[in-house]
């Protein structure tokens, strides 16, 4: 993605830094036996999205055990594992897309349980693995979420939006006339036009060759860069968890432990 | 031709469905040939045709002679064995028997109540019996056609359907494009039926009005309340079927029929 085809977001459209975010309670982590703290969260930064104890039973599989970590603002963290360990699961408990057969998330310290589902999937956004766009432009895709709520985004509003993906220029194209990597730049607009306080990313490369894998991690990161908030991204590529994310978690057979490393030089600045 | 060989006329009735049988089953061959599967569907569908019609017109003697009334236990085992029929294309939604006899039973009694308030059909069993089994079979047609695109639509679109629920749609926002896709096409048969009516066919109930000396404009007339109120049944279906089933794939806002 060109570097020039990035605009700042203007007030209105800006992922990150909503008045709601600096309205909601914080919380500061304080737990010393929490497997995913970070520096920045014994430096006391404010816990944005916490796990405790996941755990996740389907068709009489064990999928997730008591799976606990915490974010804060500002941190990208990435988990890896093998295939089936169930990292996506995981991911998907936490906007309730499928329902914890125990434990809780909290989201800014409220249980997410007591929040509205719909409110809670606006705070917590999600990219898939697959684009799964809607037929239709680029435009209708972008400004789906906020029309959920009555919120019509304006021509350019939809524009910083593909800008912060670097497809400026792209608002009128039929999304079936898209790239693999196009189409998952546009999904991640998509996301962030509901302006999440969360963002998981399941897997948001795997599906596309290298060249385009690249394209979408610079537009990732252009995302990140921007953002109050906080990135879960599940990866089975631990290269991209290290380009990516400042920690790792490693997920296999459900459990969720510690990552070999942190790595915070090839992670995004916040 | 069968008249100078056979004298009885339910002989007669017997030889003339052999030979519509083997025509039906040489269309069946054809696709076979063609790998089209419609052998085994096509032969049983047959059989239990002749000899549905064989058993119901020993019934519609006793029933058509006897008081208006037991039309309603007829019409009301027509709804549950045209549920049971519906239910097979879905066997896979949890109460699928139940939604379907929710949506038939439905779409038709409102229609057959309303009608029969209306004096549109004529409270004896010989009004009721046969214009309330086209409403049933029209209403059956639509319940299973809806459920089986709905399911197909939903489990192939799987995808956008959890990605506009992680966008904070309601499950009814993210099925919405699959209902109306799946509704619309149910109705197609029914709309058609309504756009040709008059230019492209008859129905035949209108030819028996007009030999018994009905006024012409008034058989025109109850033709249209008649396909209108085919219409009206499957529209109502369709809207309890698809709604019904959106409350199976759904709970709790997320997505759980055939993910």
């Amino acid at each position: 993605m060109a570097a020039g085809g990035r605009v700042g977001l203007s007030r209105a459209a800006q992922p990150w830094h909503s008045a709601a975010n600096a309205a909601v309670p914080m919380t500061v982590l304080t737990e010393t036996n929490e497997i995913a703290r970070g520096d920045s969260a014994k430096a006391g930064r404010r816990i944005l999205l916490q796990a405790e104890a996941l755990r996740r039973e389907a068709g009489g599989r064990i999928i997730v055990r008591e799976a606990s970590f915490a974010l804060t603002a500002g941190e990208v963290v990435a988990i890896t594992g093998p295939s089936g360990a169930g990292k996506s699961s995981l991911l998907r408990l936490l906007n309730r897309l499928d329902a914890p057969s125990a434990g809780r998330v909290l989201l800014a310290g409220a249980d997410s349980a007591a929040l509205d589902v719909h409110e809670l999937r606006r705070r917590v956004g999600m990219v898939m693995q697959q684009a799964n766009l809607f037929p239709g432009t680029v435009a209708q895709n972008v400004g789906y979420g906020p029309a959920l709520r009555g919120v019509e985004l304006n021509a350019d509003e939809v524009e910083e939006l593909l800008g912060t993906v670097g497809l400026a220029g792209y608002a009128r194209r039929d999304v079936a006339a898209l790239s693999g990597g196009e189409a998952q730049r546009i999904s991640l607009a998509r996301t962030l036009a509901n302006r999440p306080q969360v963002l998981l990313l399941d897997e948001p490369t795997s599906a596309l060759d290298d060249a385009a894998k690249l394209v979408v991690e610079e537009a990732l990161r252009a995302a990140m860069a921007q953002m109050a908030g906080a990135c879960l991204i599940v990866t089975h590529d631990a290269a991209q968890a290290a380009r990516l994310a400042q920690r790792t978690l490693l997920m296999q057979g459900g459990l969720l432990r510690d990552g070999p490393e942190e790595h915070a030089p090839g992670g995004p600045s916040v | 031709m069968f008249e100078r060989w056979v004298h009885s006329q339910v002989t007669l009735g017997l030889a003339q469905a052999m030979v519509v049988c083997a025509l039906a089953l040489a269309v069946a061959w054809l696709g076979h040939l063609r790998k089209l599967e419609l052998g085994r569907e096509t032969l049983v569908a047959l059989v239990r045709g002749l000899l549905q019609m064989l058993a119901i017109g020993l019934v519609l003697v006793w029933l058509l002679k006897g008081p208006a009334w037991w039309s309603v236990p007829a019409l009301v085992a027509m709804c549950a064995t045209a549920a049971r029929m519906a239910q097979r294309k879905v066997k896979s939604v949890p109460h699928s028997y139940w939604l379907c006899l929710r949506a038939i039973g439905t779409g038709s009694a409102v229609v057959i109540v309303t009608m029969g308030l209306m004096h549109v059909i004529a409270y004896k069993a010989t009004a009721l019996v046969p214009l309330g089994s086209m409403i049933v079979a029209g209403s059956m047609n639509t319940c299973s056609q809806v459920l089986e695109r709905f399911a197909s639509d939903l489990k192939l679109n799987a995808g956008r359907v959890e990605a506009a629920l992680a966008l904070g749609a309601s499950s009814s926002e993210a099925a919405l494009p699959y209902a109306r896709n799946s509704t619309n096409a149910a109705l197609i048969p029914s709309l058609n039926s309504l756009r040709s009516l008059g230019i492209v066919w008859i129905p035949g109930f209108a030819a028996g009005m007009l030999l018994a000396g009905s006024d012409p404009v008034y058989t025109a007339i109850y033709q249209f309340i008649v396909i209108a109120m085919l219409y009206a049944a499957s529209g109502l279906t369709a809207l309890v079927a698809a709604s019904g089933y959106e409350q199976t794939a759904f709970e709790e806002e997320r997505l759980v029929a055939q993910r």
